[in-house]
């Protein structure tokens, strides 16, 4: 009996993800021991919760089925937006209130256009990352404004002793969405409806309902998300989040979510996204040249479903030998 | 005995073409009822009509007497219909447990419809509902894709009778199964009538729904061609019907 839980905790892809994230850790650490000193990791873990929120993000959406191309753009267009309404005289406050409604929107946009049309998300988000992005740079005006210094950005990166404000943010948005996706009703209609769509809706799900839940959420902490690296640099760049979209993705797969739907964890998306940036930190500190980053992390991308496809073929056909005896 | 549903001339168009002609059906309480027929004789339009899948675009139909007009499955599972469509009965990557409860699971600390679920009451009585179905599985944790077809027959069965269905609905349950696993099914099926559960058992291979069918209905074209007694027909008129229209 102990040893059968053992084997059903090895089949759950995060897990093998972990096991991937210690092993890569320690080979980093003898590559060179100052990786893993407070240094190292206060630089990395300052960047990382907003890959984290994204990834998250994109975990629970491509969870229930869908894709989300534009979260790079949204990443960029939500703190321009606030820094310019700040700009033209909005409260602080409202402004981030209103840069985050804009997330909203664009996630409820590109749910419409999927559900109603009934294309694929990857075409009406695709169509949304140069929408998305092309807004952001017509908001720029030009030339990238200053940070207007009213905002209240040290609720959102203050750099305590050895993390910063934004971690314990991303954690917390971890923790209760972990809850919402595990623990609720609501997350079991999300797995539900990514694992077979028709029979969660012969089983009364309202499809539809539960995947524009999950699009705005997305969009929602995108520019969450957004807004916190921008109150770290203290600066709203145009081309923020470029490419972010496929790099959340490969987070979440490689943190065990499955491009199919139904399958995968926020624990999971939340070790990808930290094991894409200790990668690159680590690659960078191991004195190689730091363009293999890319190279690494596609390995990483291949290596982590190539193995839990594996994993769970091999899960699968042993359940059914076993229900044959 | 009484009539659990009464279909009176439903029709069904799909763009054009007519897929159900003029049914009309009565079904007995606590009966199994074999609804035959080749493909596309409108077994599977009669039961999306049933289970509020589908809309009828003329007629009527009765449950326990009433008059019903269903706009959503939801609202047929309310009354206590329950359908288990032939591919798309169960999440395969969910848990049996989660698998029984979807869209009906037990919460607590509610806001509105979401709350948290009772895992811990969930499993336990996922485990009884099977146990009720002669059904005995390892734990309720177990992914559904790690099944064989009949369990996964039965799990859905279970569901069903946890849920105090009054009338299932079976598309094709045997279909794709092996001999043994058939007659697993087929068991449980047998099984539902005496906990006073009316099932319609739909199938085009006669064998397996003969032996535990109470009443016979074969379909064609759309239309009923057959409705009658089991003592009152014989597996080669049925197969003549079938075959011959």
């Amino acid at each position: 009996m102990k040893n059968l839980n053992l084997k059903s905790l090895l089949v759950r892809p995060e897990v093998a993800t972990f096991i991937m994230f210690v092993v890569i850790m320690i080979g980093f650490y003898l590559a060179n021991e100052r990786f893993l000193d407070a240094r190292n990791i206060r630089i990395v873990m300052g960047i990382t919760p907003e890959y984290m929120i994204v990834a998250i993000g994109i975990a629970i959406l491509m969870i229930s089925g869908e894709f989300d191309l534009s979260v790079g753009s949204v990443f960029a267009l939500v703190p321009m937006t606030m820094v310019q309404m700040v700009h033209q005289g909005v409260p602080p406050w409202f402004a981030i209130f209103l840069g985050l409604m804009i997330g909203v929107i664009v996630g409820f946009v590109n749910g419409f256009i999927t559900l109603r049309f009934g294309i694929p998300s990857f075409i009406a988000t695709l169509g949304m990352l140069y929408i998305a992005r092309s807004l952001t740079t017509v908001a720029t005006a030009g030339f990238p404004p200053p940070f207007p210094h009213i905002l209240p950005n040290e609720l959102f990166v203050y750099q305590f002793e050895l993390f910063r404000a934004s971690l314990y943010w991303a954690l917390l948005v971890a923790f209760v969405l972990g809850i919402m996706l595990h623990r609720s009703n609501v997350g079991n209609w999300i797995y539900a409806t990514g694992g077979d769509t028709n029979a969660a809706s012969s089983m009364g799900i309202k499809t539809n309902n539960v995947k524009m839940f999950c699009f705005i959420l997305c969009g929602f902490l995108a520019g969450f998300a957004g807004m916190i690296q921008t109150f770290r640099l203290e600066a709203p760049l145009p081309s923020q989040g470029y490419l972010l979209e496929l790099e959340s993705i490969a987070a979440a797969v490689i943190g065990g979510v499955s491009l199919f739907g139904g399958i995968g964890t926020i624990f999971g998306a939340c070790i990808g996204a930290i094991l894409i940036r200790f990668l690159e930190s680590g690659i960078i500190m191991a004195r190689i040249d730091a363009e293999w980053f890319r190279a690494g992390l596609g390995s990483l991308i291949i290596i982590a479903v190539v193995f839990n496809t594996y994993i769970s073929r091999r899960a699968t056909r042993i359940g059914q030998n076993k229900a044959k005896d | 005995m009484e009539d659990i549903i009464v279909c009176e001339d439903l029709n069904k168009y799909y763009s054009g073409v007519h897929a159900l002609k003029d049914l009309s059906l009565k079904i007995k309480k606590d009966s199994v009822v074999g609804l035959i027929g080749d493909n596309g004789a409108g077994k599977s339009t009669l039961i999306k009509i049933l289970s509020g899948a589908h809309q009828p675009d003329s007629g009527h139909i009765y449950f326990e007497g009433n008059e019903v007009k269903f706009k959503s499955t939801k609202e047929a599972m309310n009354l206590g219909i329950e359908t288990i469509y032939q591919y798309s009965a169960l999440i395969p990557e969910m848990s049996i447990a989660r698998n029984i409860f979807i869209g009906r699971e037990q919460t607590q600390y509610n806001v509105g419809n979401f709350g948290l679920m009772k895992t811990k009451t969930m499993q336990d009585d996922a485990m009884k509902a099977l146990t009720d179905v002669e059904l005995h599985l390892r734990s309720p944790d177990t992914p559904v894709n790690q099944l064989s077809g009949g369990e996964r027959q039965g799990v859905v069965i279970a569901r069903a009778m946890y849920f105090k269905s009054k009338v299932l609905i079976l598309d094709e349950p045997t279909n794709h199964l092996s001999v043994k696993e058939t007659n697993k099914v087929l068991r449980f099926v047998e099984g539902l009538k005496s906990q006073g559960v009316t099932s319609i058992f739909i199938t085009h291979n006669l064998s397996h729904v003969y032996p535990i069918a109470d009443h016979l209905c074969v379909m064609a074209r759309g239309e009923k061609i057959a409705d009658m007694e089991k003592k009152d027909t014989t597996i080669d008129h049925l197969t003549d019907l079938l075959v011959n229209g």
